[in-house]
């Protein structure tokens, strides 16, 4: 408590006390950028001990015990950060993937993808700033569906008022926090009138409550449409949770791919940082060419949450400064490097 | 035995095609016009002259649709539409209001429904001289139409508890995957991506996507591949190059759709196709009815154009469209006479005219 005390009255200031993060590096290039992680809070003195959890569905590591594991250890640090479980789509009588239980458990309701230009990668889009906020806990991810008759199938969406209402008051009060003017709510409710025409009474509710936030809402199609031709009118963006999984792909891919835009889950209690679009890449294992930028900036991110201003601040600025060089880059970003070629330039940027 | 029987239904029906793409070509052929609200009217009178022009053998039959209460208050389109659908097969149609929650359905999904247009096939090919941050864009979109997300089954369990049912059944999957590789070979296209999102919804994506498999199996000729449908938006704003067909449930297919067509310019410039049971087939522009500039000869006629050049495709008479399509790309290439929306500072009937007159020189 006293070292939080500390990081938030003397920023940026540097902590005395060790911080516990619950680490679960998931599967596929997970691991490989976790270690890119913890090779640059080791050099960069970063106070963050990881506890470690290797849930996995895909190599057998995963099971109930392993996941109260992980909960438990979530209770206590609070915060973590995390690689993609990925979901194998065979069904084996199980609708709910580990991924998916993790958040139901932790109800980490809110996702946030903060999509921002790398000064010096140019992309087709440049000088991107949007904020995408996905709810991620009912919809279309709720996991119910059955075979009514033989070959139909039903999958349900559930939408409900209270967790709409909840997820516009967090895009609200996020933009409120980070200065932002405009939230938009991006839904299909000429089609789903009485789904996503609930989501989106609900948005138009919690935006009265906001008079200094200009509030708008796009049908999904269009969103899509008009992010890739005019990206800069959008500043916030809401949505249900499927929506959310499309536009924070898109998005991503706007700004240079997966490798390279960082995301974060909240619950009203946990804080879970992850890459901002959530891909196992298992073709890239072990061949060392996973981009380590998206996780990170995403512990960066972290360390901010943490109070952490300095370190925080000491890994953004060098792994945004080995980007802006441009003699450093992994494949996906147009270069040479291998990943961890790019982790020691990062490291060799820390002190600069 | 059950996929021999499917296929060779699927080859009755394109022989059937055929035999009648014969007797299109040999005298005039009537399609049923259905111009539409807002700017509508004006697009479609756009296309008819340009059709005019190009001496294309198409007679048209104007029917206007709105939402009637047929018996037993279930919402149907008016009976004369109806009737001369079922007789012409073939429509083209322009933009049609679709009122967020309001009592009836939307024109569009009445549409489908009545002509079961299972299938809606969208060519997004980059338009030369209209720039976009995209180049080479050419692939096709083909989404489910009449299941899936749209089902349009929903219901309030408790105040404040929706449940939206998303239906997906293996006799509309099998349709869908089987005509994706039908338009694959008759389009000499050479892949076919089916899009899914089967590890969140494994049983119904996973339906889909078997049926997509099983397809695949059918049509060996056609590369398969299949992607998520995360992967796919990811690589498609940075690659799309990389893609050719892409079949997919309803709702992606809307988004992906759109999306496809912003890569190359908007909906203003994307043409589109309803394919439905019983040879009937409707082609239509996608944008929206644009209120503000109805009645003001603003309007750009290209996607209601490129979806008719798309209808002619369908019905075999290749010159034709191909005369059309070529003296609409070359006016934009040109960049003399061009609609606002197209960043120029004529009219829709100048660049109704212009189009003609290269029509007529060709």
């Amino acid at each position: 408590i006293s070292a939080v005390r500390s990081g938030s009255e003397a920023p940026p200031a540097r902590a005395d006390a060790t911080f516990k993060v619950t680490m679960v590096p998931g599967d596929g290039v997970g691991p490989e950028l976790m270690s890119a992680v913890k090779d640059v809070f080791k050099a960069g003195d970063v106070p963050v001990e990881f506890e470690e959890f290797h849930l996995s569905e895909v190599q057998n590591m995963a099971s109930e015990e392993k996941l109260e594991q992980v909960l438990n250890s979530m209770k206590s640090n609070r915060v973590a950060i995390k690689g993609k479980i990925h979901t194998p789509m065979e069904f084996k009588g199980e609708l709910a993937s580990y991924e998916m239980k993790l958040r139901r458990k932790l109800d980490l309701f809110a996702n946030v993808v903060h999509v921002n230009s790398l000064p010096g990668y140019t992309t087709r889009h440049n000088n991107l700033d949007l904020v995408i906020i996905r709810e991620q806990t009912e919809g279309e991810y709720s996991s119910l569906e059955h075979e009514s008759v033989t070959g139909v199938i039903e999958c349900l969406k559930i939408i409900t008022r209270e967790k709409s209402r909840r997820i516009a008051k967090f895009a609200f009060d996020y933009a409120t926090k980070k200065g932002r003017n405009k939230v938009t709510a991006v839904h299909k409710a000429n089609i789903m009138k009485l789904g996503d025409g609930l989501f989106l009474q609900s948005c138009a509710e919690v935006a009265q409550l906001y008079p200094k936030i200009k509030y708008e809402n796009i049908i999904i199609d269009n969103c899509c449409m008009q992010l890739v031709q005019n990206p800069y009118q959008f500043d916030v963006l809401v949505m249900p949770n499927l929506y959310g999984n499309i536009i924070d792909n898109l998005a991503a891919g706007l700004v240079g791919g997966a490798g390279v835009v960082p995301g974060e889950s909240y619950s009203a209690e946990y804080a879970v940082f992850e890459t901002g679009a959530r891909h196992p890449f298992a073709q890239a294992v072990g061949r060392n060419i996973a981009n380590p930028t998206a996780m990170l900036l995403s512990s960066a991110n972290m360390l901010r949450h943490l109070n952490l201003d300095y370190h925080s601040q000491m890994v953004s600025d060098a792994v945004k400064r080995v980007i802006k060089q441009g003699k450093v880059r992994t494949g996906d970003l147009g270069g040479y490097a291998t990943s961890d070629e790019f982790t020691r330039a990062v490291i060799a940027n820390l002190a600069a | 035995m059950a996929s021999n029987a499917w296929r060779s239904a699927v080859q009755h029906v394109a022989g059937a095609l055929r035999k009648e793409t014969r007797t299109f070509s040999r005298g005039m052929q009537t399609v049923t016009l259905i111009p539409g609200d807002g700017i509508g009217p004006e697009i479609s009178t756009a296309v008819m002259k340009i059709f005019e022009a190009a001496q294309a053998p198409i007679q048209w039959e104007e029917r206007n649709v709105t939402a009637i209460k047929g018996p037993g208050g279930k919402w149907v389109i008016p009976p004369d539409a109806k009737e001369s659908m079922d007789r012409n097969k073939m429509g083209l149609k322009g933009p049609l209001k679709t009122p967020i929650a309001a009592g009836h359905p939307s024109m569009n999904l009445l549409l489908r429904k009545t002509f079961d247009l299972y299938s809606n096939v969208r060519p997004c090919v980059s338009i030369e001289g209209y720039k976009t941050p995209y180049t080479d864009v050419n692939l096709v979109t083909i989404r489910e139409n009449t299941e899936g997300e749209y089902s349009g089954i929903e219901h309030v369990i408790v105040d404040g508890v929706v449940q939206s049912i998303k239906l997906i059944t293996e006799q509309a999957s099998q349709r869908i995957a089987e005509y994706a590789f039908e338009y694959a070979r008759n389009n000499k296209r050479t892949s076919v991506t089916a899009v899914h999102k089967a590890n969140i919804m494994r049983m119904s994506d996973g339906l889909f996507l078997r049926k997509c498999r099983e397809a695949a199996e059918r049509n060996k000729d056609i590369k398969f591949t299949e992607m998520y449908l995360d992967t796919v938006c990811l690589n498609m704003v940075q690659d799309p190059t990389q893609f050719d067909i892409l079949v997919m449930p309803n709702l992606y297919g809307d988004i992906l759709s759109d999306l496809c067509a912003g890569l190359i310019g908007g909906l203003g410039v994307t043409p589109s196709g309803n394919i439905g049971t019983n040879g009937v087939a409707i082609f239509e522009s996608v944008h929206g009815t644009a209120p503000d500039i109805a009645g003001k000869d603003m309007a750009n006629p290209t996607a209601l154009l490129l979806s008719a050049v798309m209808m002619l495709r369908h019905m075999g008479l290749h010159d034709h469209a191909k005369r059309i399509e070529t003296a609409c790309f070359d006016t934009i290439r040109d960049k003399k006479v061009l609609t606002g929306d197209l960043g120029g500072k004529s009219k829709c009937s100048e660049f109704t005219e212009a189009i003609c007159q290269r029509v007529r020189d060709l």
